[in-house]
């Protein structure tokens, strides 16, 4: 099936040169809109019913921002999606598909086809802050940055115990100074704001990173 | 303190079977004791199985497997304990379970047989208070599966004494583990941040915002990891994690130890994970994991 890709701003999932982007037509049944501001560049199409599916690159932001929403009842042709990446690392190979309720499951498997048509993996998911993601890993990585704070262990220990206990590729504290406390302090801003859950309040050690870094700026 | 030649492993459950094997694995004389013949049976079928695969991986030669099965006994009689060294407890999380275990034990056993548990949540300090030895007491909690992960979590009781420490630290070097010295609190460090995960993703099932495939989907691809958490969770049971659980919460109260709703419903409706055939997947068979 063909696809087309617009581009609107930097994009978290897929460089200009990712054989995805370089495969796009200039039309075809698939649209995939990705970069910063893909939510706008959607909104600003006309006739997307007619598409097999719409893929919207996402942020921190509901699909439901960009496609309404109505009495727990909206879905269509139109999915977001966003590759799962840590900070500064490089993106994942997993893609975080997002439906919503009544989203169509053509839409949904001729997305999945096309991820995994470029070596993808692709999960899908509601359409919920966080996503799967996010949501499960960054309370765990608080509460590391907590428990560091208060002694249970040395940051090498801490990450020694969890990469040698649970086949880990990467202990917590490691994993956060390398992909850049920073952003894990916007991550968990982001849900703290969403869930409102104290889980996701920003570490101490993260807020201390950002102050840093708004200093610095 | 004495040297530790002869191991004895109470419990052979999942986690007491993995453990009986890394001290026959070692070289220890290793008795296995529980109070249910057929639960020895099982686990003697799991660990005959377990060592047939490490042959046909050429980890092990079928020498090797003789002198070990040789070496690992079981039994219902627990005076069979008193030749042991060291005693490794590794029953269910329940305080007055275990406390009615070591007493039974410590008329058992010699004075200078050290006393181990295996617990991942409860207290060090709490389970020796009732062992009658609480100086010659130390945790060592395995994980899983024990047969294959180095990491043992080893925490000190407050009246643990330094020698009954080092001997028990050197025991598990010596069979061929990875000690980590922790801090004896509710969790110790895995299980302070794995049960809360757990909970978590149940929680994410429970809301419906992916299917448990896409989750570990997510989580195995996202983030390196070599289980899904809710594959793990099948594997080490939701009994198991609804005890484990409950005794962190009752521990700390932190709201995501909190047990789940859905994890009492899967157990009353008998999906305990791979031990029950289903849990948050469906399985055949019953073989132990790895070789």
């Amino acid at each position: 099936m063909d696809y087309q890709v617009i581009r609107a701003g930097e994009s978290r999932s897929f460089s200009g040169d990712h054989p995805l982007v370089a495969g796009g037509k200039d039309s075809g049944q698939i649209v995939v809109i990705i970069g910063a501001d893909a939510g706008a560049a959607f909104r600003g199409l006309r006739e997307t019913d007619r598409k097999a599916a719409v893929l919207v690159e996402l942020g921190a932001e509901c699909l439901g921002v960009h496609t309404g929403e109505a009495r727990g009842e909206e879905g269509s042709n139109v999915l977001g999606f966003a590759r799962f990446r840590l900070g500064t690392a490089e993106p994942s190979n997993l893609v975080e598909l997002v439906r919503q309720p009544r989203t169509l499951d053509t839409a949904i498997t001729a997305a999945r086809k096309l991820f995994e048509e470029y070596g993808l993996k692709v999960a899908v998911c509601g359409d919920f802050a966080g996503r799967i993601i996010d949501r499960l890993v960054r309370p765990y990585y608080n509460a590391a940055l907590r428990r560091l704070d208060e002694g249970l262990a040395s940051a090498g220990d801490l990450d020694m115990t969890l990469k040698l206990g649970l086949g880990y590729p990467e202990g917590p504290i490691q994993l956060l100074e390398r992909t850049g406390l920073t952003h894990h302090f916007d991550v968990t801003q982001a849900l703290f704001e969403a869930y409102g859950d104290p889980a996701y309040a920003p570490a101490r050690r993260a807020r201390v990173a950002k102050q840093r870094q708004q200093q610095k700026s | 303190m004495s040297e530790i030649k002869t191991v004895g492993v109470a419990g052979s459950g999942t986690m007491g079977a993995g453990i009986a094997i890394v001290a026959a694995r070692a070289g220890f004389k290793t008795i296995v004791h529980d109070t249910k013949p057929e639960a020895l049976a099982r686990a003697r079928k799991q660990t005959e199985g377990f060592f047939a695969k490490s042959v046909e991986r050429k980890k092990l030669t079928q020498d090797e497997v003789a002198r070990i099965m040789g070496d690992l006994t079981g039994t219902t009689d627990i005076q069979a304990l008193a030749a042991c060294d060291i005693v490794i407890e590794a029953v269910f999380e329940d305080l007055k379970v275990k406390h009615g275990l070591f007493g039974e034990l410590n008329r058992v056993c010699p004075p200078h047989t050290i006393f181990a548990s295996n617990t991942s949540t409860l207290s060090i300090t709490e389970i020796a208070a009732g062992s009658g030895r609480d100086d010659r007491f130390v945790g060592t909690h395995f994980c899983l599966p024990a047969q294959l992960m180095k990491l043992v979590e080893m925490s000190p009781g407050l009246r643990t004494s330094d020698e009954t420490f080092k001997a028990a630290w050197d025991f598990c070097k010596a069979m061929g583990q990875a000690p980590v010295k922790t801090k004896d609190n509710p969790g110790f460090i895995l299980n302070y941040f794995l049960i809360p995960f757990n909970n978590d993703v149940i929680r994410l099932v429970e809301a419906g915002v992916a299917e448990p495939a896409d989750i570990d989907r997510a989580i195995k691809v996202g983030l390196g990891y070599p289980l899904g958490p809710l594959e793990l969770l099948d594997l080490v049971g939701l009994d198991t994690h609804l005890l484990v659980a409950e005794a962190l919460y009752t521990s700390t109260h932190e709201p995501r130890a909190a047990v789940p709703a859905l994890v009492k419903r899967m157990i009353a409706a008998g999906r305990l994970g791979r031990k029950s055939g289903e849990g948050f997947y469906k399985y055949q068979g019953s073989a132990m994991f790895g070789g």
